[in-house]
């Protein structure tokens, strides 16, 4: 396995990225104090100090604090989403693959018109008409109602390509019920496949809620990243100089992105082995 | 031997492996002799193919050529620059690419496609000269004119195959290397296409290797013929010497797994699994699967050398 | 040429352009009341310094779209009004129409949107099929890990960082805008500059996200199309590796790399509308961060519908393109 993660060089890097997030969260949690992450808890444009290692935003958030009890509520958006999504999606993708026929080109046609409209716009009309603020979970959740249209187009063509190989065709003259063929012959063989659809799921859902956030459209009671962001853009920290009160945020949701990013790739190179070499 | 017009010279070629590397041509020697059909045939994986790439300098890593020499007519092909051995491909030596293979560009007409070999050889031609010679190509292997406006998809496998000996045959090769041409087609139009090489092979006076695994084929086209077994070369003789009085226990078995009208004994096919390149052992190659290997066999590896005239078997028994 | 093939296509784009109307007319009402009526209403009680013509359009809307008629005979009256390209008045800036409001934003958009992705897809293109090319110099292996890591982020954290560096620290490039705020928009070199000057910032954040991104599917596609049988045998054919890396490889790995910028137009547009709304672009997006401000809904469900559009367009586009550039395509498809 550690021989193994050495010539898999991003999967390694991800894992680390991400290792020091689980961290991050993990310590936070048991050292700060989160009540510190809500408004007027501490006095306000502090710049980075013993005291508050973050600094501390306008409304006087400890942003140390912030990032602690942020960074769970923005993963955990993502990781809601991101289920969902790929949980639907491959549904819909062995359905479609293995049946091909009328199901199939139903099922291929919303992918493909649904993915030419850009999902953060209909993503802001769904937030935009429900009434009042929303939850973390309430926006997990209409982020998932878009997000299961990526992994279906991609678990589909893989599924159609190990469709064609032989063990599937023997499975099926033995006798093999479909769902037992998908089940049985073709699941483990795009586990790793579907790991790596279900990660970089994760890191689409995780932006598509930045995004809302950023336009103002997300919890705002929550601490989370997004949100963290609207209130730097809201009070334009940049022009006035206060550096530390987007860094933070920033660092964070870069961590996440890369990590996500390089264990998606590195999931990738898992997947399909022929590309590795080359690489 | 300065009568032939190619000659393999003690050619190994080998793959690196992290758990070793693995030799895929190993010590093999023969030569073409003008307008001559040599057919090469072997199992897959005796490195048939691969051995077709080495003489074409074609070699892609992890693979590489280790040692021997390639000669083209007096120019030794492993001495020279890159940019003159591009100019020798197609030009003296041309490939007759696997009948499986999707060896047309899928987006460029046959035209571009022939034309690109033309230009990158400096043949310089006139639109109506080209036209000409597209058209004049497309009739030597028996294709109408309107395929030089057709891509490759619009083809069946036959036409495409035949699209693709006119290509080779574009600057009139004096070797032309074919393998497995007839691979993947059905029956009648493998004859087709099999005719056509024959056909072409024989009005440029070039000499071709055919490289397959049907003996049959190999008995009616070529000959001379090479027998490969695990990337060594075992038994070279004319073709009718190799059906009638095969050297080598491995060619023999060969001969006897072929259909025969007159035995009615069912087919025999030989024991055994070709050997895994990376796990060859010691002496002869063969010698798991000989019925008559003996305890020298085991040991000592068989040299190739010359039994009778023009026949060469690599066999301590033979 | 091929008419069959491109009517299909205007059919999936005449499509789209219906569902993006349907959406739009029934996400809102999914919560069981009409989210526009509540806003006006909201709007309209609020009086004061609002302007008085909101009664009026409370009137208008309350005729069409009354709720003493069936839903389906409000949806058609929607269909109608939109397919005359009436996408109503702005509510937080009354006299003005959603259309005019969003015809003098889109070429902004057009511009800035339309030069930054041709220009990354062609950089990033030509950088990705050199990268995969054994022949190219060593030290563009280099570009890969920066390049990888940047595509890895949203395009506005990188709007940020830029703004923070150039605008802020360096004072290089103006922070906010699309012009300076004393300019009048004229043709004049003065002004073009100023322009240019202004879209920097936004398009550099765009353009370095986006190259990593179509660099690394084009390495991706140029090595398993070198691995393909006409490379090899193009290689028999003698041929110039300059020729085998352009007319061999680069034009067959484009194709995949051409579906994915039709498949990617409207992620390229989500991340456009942040970094327009950042920087204060005044182009589509950082209309719809204005509109979303102000509650104005109708400017806000024009936008969405707008642009739904204009991307369904483009994909149709690329579609009627794309057998131009794979013969295979328009037979296959007829």
């Amino acid at each position: 396995m550690l021989r193994y993660l050495h010539r898999n060089v991003p999967l390694l890097v991800g894992l680390a990225l991400l290792g020091i997030l689980v961290a991050f969260m993990g310590i936070g949690a048991l050292t700060v104090d989160v009540g510190s992450a809500q408004p007027l808890s501490a006095p306000a444009l502090q710049s980075p100090s013993w005291d508050y290692p973050f600094g501390t935003d306008r409304q006087g958030r400890d942003l140390l604090a912030v990032m602690v009890a942020g960074t769970p509520l923005t993963l955990r958006i993502g990781f809601i989403a991101g289920f969902i999504g790929v949980g639907i999606g491959s549904v819909l993708a062995f359905t479609a693959a293995y049946y091909r026929g009328p199901i199939d080109t139903l099922i291929r046609s919303i992918a493909d018109i649904g993915l030419t409209i850009p999902q953060l716009l209909i993503l802001i009309i769904i937030a935009v008409s429900l009434k009042g603020s929303l939850t973390v979970n309430q926006m997990a959740i209409i982020i998932a109602a878009l997000a299961w249209l990526s992994p279906t187009r991609t678990i589909r063509a893989q599924v159609l390509s190990l469709r064609e190989r032989g063990y599937v065709e023997i499975a099926r003259l033995n006798g093999m019920s479909g769902p037992e063929i998908i089940l049985r012959e073709l699941m483990p063989n795009l586990l790793p496949y579907l790991a790596a659809t279900l990660v970089s799921s994760v890191s689409a859902a995780i932006l598509a809620s930045v995004g809302l956030e950023v336009l103002g459209l997300g919890p705002v009671e929550a601490p989370t990243l997004g949100m963290t962001l609207y209130w730097v853009n809201f009070n334009a920290a940049i022009i006035n100089g206060w550096w530390w009160w987007w860094t933070a945020p920033l660092v964070v949701i870069v961590v996440v992105f890369l990590g996500l990013f390089f264990l998606s790739v590195g999931l990738d190179e898992v997947a399909n082995p022929r590309l590795r070499r080359s690489a | 031997m300065s009568a032939s017009v190619l000659r393999v010279e003690r050619l190994r070629v080998a793959y690196d492996h992290p758990l070793g590397a693995v030799c895929a041509v190993d010590d093999v020697s023969f030569s073409l002799r003008p307008r001559e059909r040599f057919g090469l045939v072997g199992e897959s994986g005796s490195g048939k193919s691969t051995m077709a790439l080495a003489i074409l300098r074609l070699i892609k890593p992890p693979g590489h050529i280790e040692a021997g020499a390639v000669w083209f007519e007096d120019t030794a092909l492993f001495s020279l620059t890159d940019e003159a051995m591009r100019g020798l491909r197609l030009a003296s030596i041309a490939m007759v690419p696997q009948g499986s293979m999707n060896a047309l560009n899928p987006v460029l007409r046959i035209r571009e496609q022939i034309r690109d070999a033309l230009a990158d050889h400096r043949e310089r031609l006139s639109r109506r000269e080209f036209a000409a010679r597209v058209c004049e190509l497309l009739t030597q292997v028996g294709l109408p004119g309107e395929v030089a406006d057709k891509y490759p998809h619009e083809l069946s496998g036959g036409m495409k195959q035949r699209a693709c000996i006119a290509i080779a045959i574009a600057l009139r090769p004096k070797v032309i290397i074919a393998d497995e041409p007839t691979s993947a087609l059905d029956v009648v139009v493998q004859q087709q296409v099999m005719e056509t090489l024959g056909h072409v092979q024989a009005e440029l006076g070039a000499a071709l290797i055919l490289i397959g695994h049907d003996m049959g084929l190999m008995a009616q086209f070529v000959d001379r013929l090479g027998i490969m077994y695990a990337g060594r070369l075992v038994e070279a003789a004319p073709i009718g010497e190799i059906i009638s009085a095969p050297r080598h226990p491995y060619t023999r078995m060969l001969i006897d797994s072929l259909p025969s009208l007159e035995r009615k004994t069912g087919l025999r096919g030989i024991p055994g699994l070709a050997p895994l390149m990376r796990d060859l052992r010691s002496g002869c190659a063969f010698h798991p699967r000989c019925r008559v290997a003996e305890a020298g066999c085991r040991t000592r590896k068989p040299a190739m050398r010359d039994i009778a005239d023009d026949i060469s078997v690599a066999c301590h028994r033979a | 040429m091929h008419a069959v093939y491109i009517v299909k296509r205007f059919g999936v784009f005449l499509l789209i352009v219906w569902i993006a109307a349907t959406l739009n007319f029934f996400l809102p009402r999914l919560s069981g009341e009409d989210p526009v009526r509540t806003k006006l209403l909201e709007e309209a009680s609020l009086g004061g310094y609002v302007h008085a013509g909101i009664d009026n359009m409370v009137r208008e809307y309350q005729q069409r779209f009354g709720l003493d008629k069936p839903l389906w005979r409000q949806y058609l009256t929607y269909l109608g009004q939109i397919s005359h390209g009436d996408l109503n008045y702005s509510i937080a800036n009354y006299p003005r129409t959603v259309v005019g409001m969003i015809t003098e934003a889109l070429p902004w958009t057009i511009g800035l949107l339309g030069v930054t992705t041709l220009f990354s897809f062609a950089a990033g293109t030509i950088l990705g099929a050199l990268l995969a090319w054994p022949r190219a110099p060593y030290w563009m292996r280099w570009l890969m890990p920066p390049l990888w890591a940047l595509h890895a982020i949203p395009f506005f954290l990188l709007g940020l960082v830029l703004s923070w560096l150039l605008a802020f620290k360096l004072q290089w490039l103006p922070i906010f805008g699309g012009y300076s705020a004393g300019a009048t928009p004229a043709l004049s070199w003065g002004f073009v500059f100023d322009v240019l000057r202004h879209a920097v910032l936004p398009a550099l954040s765009i353009v370095l996200v986006s190259v990593g991104g179509w660099a690394l599917a084009m390495r991706g596609m140029m090595i398993t199309t070198m691995g393909e049988d006409y490379i090899t045998f193009a290689e028999a054919k003698g041929l110039h590796s300059a020729t085998i890396f352009t007319r061999y490889c680069i034009r067959n790995a484009i194709l995949p790399q051409t579906t994915g910028l039709a498949l990617a137009l409207g992620q390229i547009l989500s991340g456009a509308v942040l970094v327009e709304a950042i920087f204060g672009y005044p182009g589509i997006g950082a209309l719809l961060f204005q509109a979303i401000e102000e509650n104005d809904f109708f400017l806000i469900q024009g936008i969405v519908f707008t642009v739904i559009v204009a991307l369904g367009f483009a994909t149709f586009v690329l579609d009627v393109i794309y057998p131009w550039l794979d013969p295979r395509i328009s037979y296959s498809q007829s």
